[in-house]
Order: C-alpha cells, then structure tokens, then sequence
C-alpha cells in the first residue's frame, strides 16, 4: 500500500489540460448525438414498448372499447385455435425463404467479390440492386403471371411435355416469390463480408495443405458469417412480417402472422390482440439472434 | 547432404496482362541453404517466390523440390510452407489453433498436434500466448506466430515473404538474428524474399540479386559485395562508384578509396587523380566525401573515423585533393556497359 499523490489530481498540468479536452469532445459527440438519439427514443423505442403494453390489454366484447387492464388474455387467446398453425407457418416459411436465398446468394456473392474482374463485378452489382427499384407489387404481379394457370411456367411445361406444375395460388408460390424479392438483401451483405476478406488468408489455407472443402469451410465460411447473418435478418423478418404476397400469391392455406395481425386490426378492431401478435415475430428475432451471437457469429466482426 | 537439390527452377518464365514479369529464371537452391532473392519492387522476387509456393504457374519451365517435378501441382499438396508478408493469421482462431491449422487439415490427431503446436511456439518464444488472438498481439509478436503456424508442419522448404518488413528497425534486426538460429536449428532450407539488402546480408548463405525480371548475379554476400557481375549489382549493393576507363567499366567501392592532400606522396602502387571536394557529411562512425574528378566523374569517397584518416578529415568543400585506390579495388563490370 503506498500513499502517494496521483499527479493527475494536481490542476493545471499536462493531465487536467487533456482531460478537459477530453471532456470538451464528449460534449460535442452528445451534442452532435442528440438529435438522433432523440428520434430513436421517441419515435422507435418509445412506439415499441407502447406496443408491448397494449399487448396486455384487451377489448370489451360488448362495448368494443380498449380495456386498459393488463392481463395475459391475448397472449392465451394465439396460443389456441388457428393461430400456432399461423405462427408455425410464418416461421417455417421464413427459415426456408432464408435458407433458400443463403444457398443461391453465397455463391452468387463468391464471383461477384472474388472471381470477377472490375468490370463484370460492378455489371453484377447493378444486376442484384436493379430490381430494388421496381415497385414490390409490380414484382410480385409479374410471379402471378408466371405461376398462374395460364402462366408461362405450366405454358413452358406443356411445351416439354411435362404435367403442368400449377403453382400459382399455393404455398409454394410463396416462396418462390419471397425468395426473389429478397434475394438482393442476402447477395449485398455476403458480398460485403467476402470481398473484405484478404486473399492472402485463403493462400495461407491452401499452402498449410487445406483443400478447397477445407478453405471454405475452415477460413472462408467463418470469415463470411456476419455477412450471411445480416442478410438472413433482412430474409428472415422480412418474410415474418409482409402480408402482401400472401394475399396476392399465396392460396387459402397461406395465411401469415403479417395478415393475422392485419386482420384483427382492421376487420377485427381488436388492437390489443394485434399488438400480441406482433410481439411474435420480435421475440423470434430476439430468440435467433441470441443463438447466433452464441454461436459466434459476430466474432468475426 | 549440403549438395542436395532443394530447389530447381528452370527456364521459368511468366507474364501478366503481356508484361513480362520473368524471362527465362534457372536457379538451383541447394538442401538446408538459407536462400535469399534480393531485388527492388517490380524486380519478379515475390512472382518466383509464389510459384514455388504454387500461388502462380509459370507460362514455361519447370519447378522442382528435392527432384520432384511440382509445376502443374496446387499448393495444398506441396511439401513448402509459406510466412506471408502480412502474415495471413486467420483472425477468427486463436494463436494455437492458427498455429495448428496445418496439422488439422492433415488430419493429425489432436493431443499430438496440440504438443507439436506447443512446441512450435516454444522455439519462437510465445509460451502462454496461445489463447489469445491474433489482433490481441503486437507486429513481432505475430511475426512469430507465421513462422511457427509454418515450421509446425514441418516443410522441406520454408518460403519467407519480406516477413520483416512491417516491423521497426530493432525488431527486424533481433528477428534476423533469431531467423538464423531457428533455421540452424531445424536446418531446413530457407528461400527468403527482400529489398532490404542488409537484411539479406545479415541471413543469407546465398543471394540472387533480381532484377526486371532476370537473375543478375548469385553468390554469397561477400562475392556479391566485392564481385558484382553488373553495373547494376554494384549499385544496389551498398554504394558504389562506376567509371569508365581505357573503355572498361570499372566499380570502385567507396571505402576502397583514400583521400589525400595534393602535396603529399601517394601510397607505393596506388592510382591517384586530382578531384575537388564538393561536399562533406559527417556520420559519426564514417565521414563521407563527395569529390569530382578532373574528367567531371563524380565518387563517393567514405573514411573510417578511426583516427588515421589524417587530412581527409579537415577538407571542406572547395579543397584540391588527391583520390588514391589500389588497381585491384577497381574491378571490372561484366557484360553491358552503361
């Protein structure tokens, strides 16, 4: 145990100088911060937990006025009848929708990041983000016309001879138009994080004897994880959320969490029971980005 | 044993986008050698060194190890390992299980590559490092670990890519050292990539200085030093004078060179020509002189400070001197005159 004087404590030395400087620049970086900060609290934060709590209240059947009484009732209520149907479809279809656009868009995003030259690499790029630009319901419209019975899908089919697929109006229409719309947000992400990783790692890979299986399993992989978790949170909670292309495309098994939640709030007029409902998909996110970062994939970061 | 071919590089040559980068390289690099390729950026260093490695193939010509005709095989199966210039440590392992990549993907089993992994970093003296990672670690520190993920899996050829040349002078200069021993110590054959040509002084057993893509000369530091075949050898090795005369080129090393007063009676069998002093650095250990001679030929002339230089320490720019050096100091430059 010693007793000496921290110099620091003395004013006017070289210490204080720094630190009022230091203290100096926080101020400027609340300053400059406040504003979005604000609008974060306000506007984001501040909506979310109005949701929260309204999930726990509950509608006068006979009045049809909002009881402002907190009670599980909702959260009962989706726990019976068609709704864990509902929720285990979104959730099925979300993971398939993910999965699905993370097998196309990995090696899609390898050439594009790796394998092509200046040129075609900014051809590509412009070629995954064009579509961005076309409205949503224009693409999905064009899915309907493909799948449609009279489409060009069961027209080109006819042609081969084959049975005709008749796609449109199922399920499986749902994915096929949910893994195209969303594809772009998995490519973009995958592409950033591989084409950062230095070429130099994957020499290193191969002359200490790993084959390519072993490069991209060992060092490639890894490296591109916060990458492919990005994109499947855009996939995965971009699929848990949208209603409009069940509506459009899917059939009369197709009904979503999205279109649960749409009709309780519009048709229904129960908002309690909405706002239960969409807690659902929060807690999924939550729940899979806590494994995520246990497996870890930020680590890389 | 020492005569053993390493390496064998003949009639290699190599071209990106139609510029040749190599023409026509042959160079045997003998067993156990500490091999270095010295040249300045651009020279084709770096372009051998990965097709050695199998990162390149070259457009003609063989590459062999220990006899072995290894040209069209990829770098997986190649017997060399390779510490990069910027070291490739994969970030997302920690040091033991970087260290022990190797040995992993060669299928070893696991208490055998965790004590060889052990012992890897023991000889590069990184005990009790091997948890952490690699960004927790400062340059020399992950200079060592790039060369113990590579000596781990015992290759017959070590490839070093400038694996210095991030450092700080100190470090590179105790890392040379430490260089040396380690190759001593498991006595296989280091091939060693550098611009730096004290560097590859210090190290090497033998250098072959590159140079846009030819080899100009190979022999060991002293012949490469005192013998340069080319103008351009004897100017990229330490410092060095080149005159013209009786139609031979000649390279004068400055430290050969005497500087005497115009009175004074030169040395028994020495050449002498008047020259004006044009400038004069002080260094400490050595003063430097820069003289003109009488024919416009500009030298360098470098004097010990040992205190028996005598009057070359007094001159000044402006002063009338003698420049004396013994015929057998002026050497003449193969092939190509300037």
């Amino acid at each position: 145990m010693t007793t000496s004087v921290d110099p620091s404590t003395k004013s006017g030395g070289p210490r204080a100088l720094h630190s009022s400087a230091l203290a100096r620049s926080r101020w400027r970086t609340a300053f400059l911060l406040s504003p979005p900060l604000l609008w974060f609290l306000v506007i984001y934060l501040s909506s979310l937990v109005l949701m929260l709590i309204t999930s726990f209240w509950s509608v006068n059947n006979f009045t049809s006025q909002i009881t402002h009484q907190l009670t599980g009732s909702n959260f009962a209520q989706i726990s019976a009848g068609a709704y864990p149907t509902i929720i285990l479809r979104t959730f099925l279809l979300a993971a398939l929708v993910t999965v699905t656009d993370a097998v196309v868009a990995f090696p899609f995003a390898y050439v594009m990041a790796r394998l092509a030259g200046k040129r075609a690499q900014r051809l590509l790029l412009g070629a995954v983000l064009l579509p961005l630009w076309a409205s949503y319901l224009a693409k999905v419209y064009a899915w309907i016309s493909i799948l449609e019975k009279g489409g060009a899908l069961n027209w080109t089919f006819s042609k081969l001879g084959l049975p005709d697929p008749n796609l449109g109006f199922t399920n499986g229409a749902m994915w096929i138009a949910f893994c195209y719309i969303w594809l772009p947000y998995m490519i973009v992400p995958i592409y950033g994080a591989l084409e950062r990783i230095p070429s130099s790692l994957l020499d290193a890979s191969a002359d200490l004897g790993g084959s390519s299986w072993s490069t991209f399993r060992r060092v490639l992989l890894p490296l591109a994880l916060p990458g492919l978790l990005a994109g499947s949170i855009f996939t995965f909670s971009l699929t848990l959320g949208d209603y409009v292309t069940p509506l459009l495309i899917g059939g009369s098994n197709s009904t979503l969490i999205g279109n649960a939640i749409y009709e309780n709030l519009l048709n229904g007029g129960n908002l309690p029971l909405a706002a239960a409902l969409s807690i659902v998909p929060i807690v999924i996110m939550v729940v899979y980005l806590t494994i995520a970062k246990r497996l870890g994939a930020f680590e890389a970061l | 044993m020492a005569n053993d071919s390493a390496i064998a590089i003949r009639g290699v040559a190599k071209s990106f986008a139609g510029t040749t980068v190599l023409h026509d390289i042959n160079l045997e690099i003998f067993d156990g050698e500490f091999f270095t390729m010295l040249g300045p950026s651009g020279s084709g260093k770096t372009t051998l060194l990965r097709m050695v490695a199998g990162f390149e193939t070259p457009d003609r010509g063989t590459i062999s190890l220990h006899g072995d005709d290894v040209t069209q095989r990829s770098a997986h199966v190649r017997p060399v390992n390779t510490v990069f210039q910027d070291y490739a440590l994969f970030p997302h392992m920690d040091v033991v299980t970087n260290v022990e990549y190797g040995l992993r993907v060669a299928g070893v089993k696991k208490e055998d590559r965790r004590r060889r992994a052990s012992e890897a970093l023991a000889m590069v003296q990184l005990e009790g490092f091997a948890k952490r990672r690699p960004a927790q670690l400062s340059g020399g520190q992950r200079q060592r670990v790039a060369l113990a993920r590579a000596i781990v899996n015992e290759p017959s050829v070590l490839l070093l890519d400038e694996p210095l040349g991030a450092l700080d002078l100190k470090l590179r200069q105790e890392m040379q050292t430490e260089l040396k021993v380690i190759q001593r110590r498991i006595g296989i054959t280091f091939l060693y990539v550098t611009h730096d040509q004290e560097e590859a002084m210090a190290m090497s057993d033998r250098i072959a200085i590159m140079n846009a893509g030819v080899i100009e000369q190979v022999g060991s530091p002293k012949e490469i030093y005192e013998l340069p075949a080319s103008p351009f050898v004897a100017s990229f090795i330490g410092t060095s004078n080149v005159i013209v005369r009786n139609g031979r080129t000649q390279s004068l090393r400055p430290e050969r060179l005497r500087l005497l007063l115009p009175a004074s009676s030169p040395p028994e069998g020495t050449i002498t020509e008047p020259a004006t002093v044009a400038d004069v650095v002080y260094l400490g250990p050595v003063i430097r002189v820069y003289v003109r001679l009488a024919n416009g030929d500009d030298l360098v002339v470098v004097q010990s400070n040992d205190g028996l230089a005598g009057p070359s320490f007094s001159v000044a720019a402006g002063d009338a001197v003698l420049v004396a050096w013994r015929p057998q100091d002026a050497f003449d430059l193969e092939s190509e005159l300037v």
